[in-house]
């Protein structure tokens, strides 16, 4: 058991009388680079959000690194990193302004600050323009910024939700060769979302697939293939979930997560 | 206590402020504008209606109309959080949302003080006379009072709608009557009793008139009574912004 990091037990996450998450359970290896994949509205964002205490679960157990999620947060929230899908950088500061408020936030102590800060900015190439404001950064600058205050606190999971949307090739490959080598040299447990099917199959050790809030299949990239008989994990992946377009309505008359959730609070 | 993290939120806010010269003059431009147009403008029949200096009188209700106006419309910067991805890095990070309210905020509070201060160091320049300089800072912990109840107004504003346009609706329900229905530009003594009643249930009436017992020495209420009433809308509007700003969903 020590060595499983993140467990997920019968989850279920209800926006009224939608249920976008329906009693999934899975679990996390220590060190492990972790692929949830699923089409727009399936639950993978209800469920990281989940994971990473933004959301409370309707019900079910979330474990994180040995904590509980839902009751002891503040440990959990230390425990691990998160690059939102979303950019999430206050534009009007200078990088390390950024960096700084968020190593306050997670009381990374006073002497250990600014070393970690500088060897984080060098690590994405930021270093030489630290004292540059974000609304002057690219989107790929902004991305590896947020990597690398993801990383101020030393997490031992990392959450990338989406991460390479909208980046181009080169900072990518940047990124997944910098996410890897986390994974091997720090045993840093990985957990990203992306749509991009040649991303999970390149970089993840383990694939989870999520449709209508729930898993459909989990294992690797080879066992996915073979299982379903097909050459790629994309062709895999559109086996299992389909060839028709979502919308981020799941297969609820169209009501997606935030409607509904916009409804239940107005009820 | 945290007060690293309270210090942090609260340095992010003036950090943004003075960095956006652009808010800083706008805010300002108003006020200016009222004291030129009507300090000097009315000013001139005002005293011919026996009723002596009008800048006296109106400088105090100018200054709260400044801090009204920084004060809720700093509750904008919760909804850019929200809208723009920041706050998600905040609510994520292991510290309650009543610390990360309550830095901001006092930030928010800080800008508005800073504004008030700012006005009313014009309206020196322009001839107002507080009436007694030794009662200057007690006006100015009034002025504080003030502030952290009208940024805990916007903030809970902010936290409970969805988008720009709501929130600036919002704001011409509250904040343009707020000011006009209150004794900010008008003595309340001779005016009709449907107004009169309007503007002593009005909190801001107090907040001006608080001011006004300390820098011009005219009251109506009494500052006893006025204190009362702000402390008591100070309690609601902070309740207010907690209660909101704890329900905000992701």
């Amino acid at each position: 058991m020590s060595d499983v990091i993140i467990s997920v037990e019968n989850l279920v996450k209800k926006f009224g009388d939608f249920t976008a998450v329906n009693s999934i359970s899975f679990e996390v290896k220590k060190g492990e680079i972790f692929a949830f994949l699923g089409p727009n509205g399936a639950g993978k964002s209800t469920t990281i959000k989940m994971l990473t205490t933004m959301l409370r679960p309707t019900s079910g157990t979330l474990k994180l690194a040995g904590h509980d999620v839902s009751h002891d947060r503040d440990s959990a929230r230390k425990a691990f990193g998160i690059v939102f899908q979303d950019p999430s950088l206050d534009e009007e500061l200078t990088a390390k302004e950024n960096m700084e408020m968020h190593a306050i936030l997670y009381r990374v102590t006073k002497n250990h600050r600014a070393g970690r800060i500088e060897e984080l900015l060098r690590l994405v190439d930021l270093f030489d323009r630290q004292d540059s404001k974000i609304k002057t950064f690219s989107g790929g600058m902004r991305r590896r910024l947020e990597i690398a205050r993801g990383l101020i606190h030393e997490p031992k999971v990392l959450f990338l939700d989406e991460p390479t949307l909208g980046l181009d090739t080169q900072t990518r490959n940047m990124l997944w060769t910098y996410v890897k080598k986390l994974s091997t040299e720090k045993g840093m447990t990985i957990f990203f979302t992306t749509h991009y099917l040649d991303e999970a199959e390149n970089v993840a050790e383990t694939i989870a697939i999520i449709d209508h809030g729930t898993i459909i299949r989990r294992g690797t990239s080879k066992q996915l293939t073979k299982e379903t008989g097909t050459k790629s994990l994309e062709d895999a992946y559109l086996k299992l979930t389909g060839t028709e377009i979502r919308d981020e309505s799941g297969n609820n008359d169209g009501l997606n997560a935030r409607m509904a959730r916009r409804n239940s609070a107005l009820r | 206590m945290d007060i690293d993290v309270i210090y942090i939120l609260w340095l992010r806010q003036m950090r943004r402020y003075y960095r956006s010269g652009s808010r800083v003059i706008g805010t300002l431009g108003q006020p200016v504008l009222l004291l030129l147009a009507l300090g000097y403008g009315i000013g001139a029949i005002y005293r011919r209606a026996g009723e002596g200096n009008y800048l006296q009188f109106l400088v105090p209700g100018i200054v709260t109309q400044t801090v009204l106006l920084s004060g809720v419309f700093w509750g904008i910067i919760i909804l850019q959080d929200k809208r723009f991805g920041f706050l998600s890095e905040m609510l994520v990070a292991p510290v309650s949302r009543l610390k990360i309210l309550l830095g901001s905020a006092l930030g928010g509070a800080t800008v508005s003080i800073l504004q008030g201060i700012i006005v009313f160091v014009i309206a020196v320049i322009f001839g107002f006379r507080p009436h007694n300089w030794l009662e200057v800072p007690p006006a100015f912990l009034i002025l504080v009072l003030m502030c952290l109840a009208l940024t805990s107004l916007g903030a809970g504003i902010a936290s409970s709608v969805e988008d720009f346009q709501g929130f600036q609706s919002i704001n011409n329900l509250i904040v343009m009557p707020a000011f006009f229905l209150s004794s900010a530009l008008y003595p309340l003594n001779h005016i009709p009793t449907f107004l009169k009643v309007i503007s002593t249930i009005n909190p801001i009436t107090y907040m001006v008139d608080a001011l006004r017992t300390l820098l011009a020495n005219q009251s109506h209420f009494g500052l006893a009574k006025d204190l009362i009433v702000m402390t008591v809308s100070f309690i609601i509007s902070i309740s207010f912004a907690v209660y909101r700003f704890n329900r905000i969903q992701m």
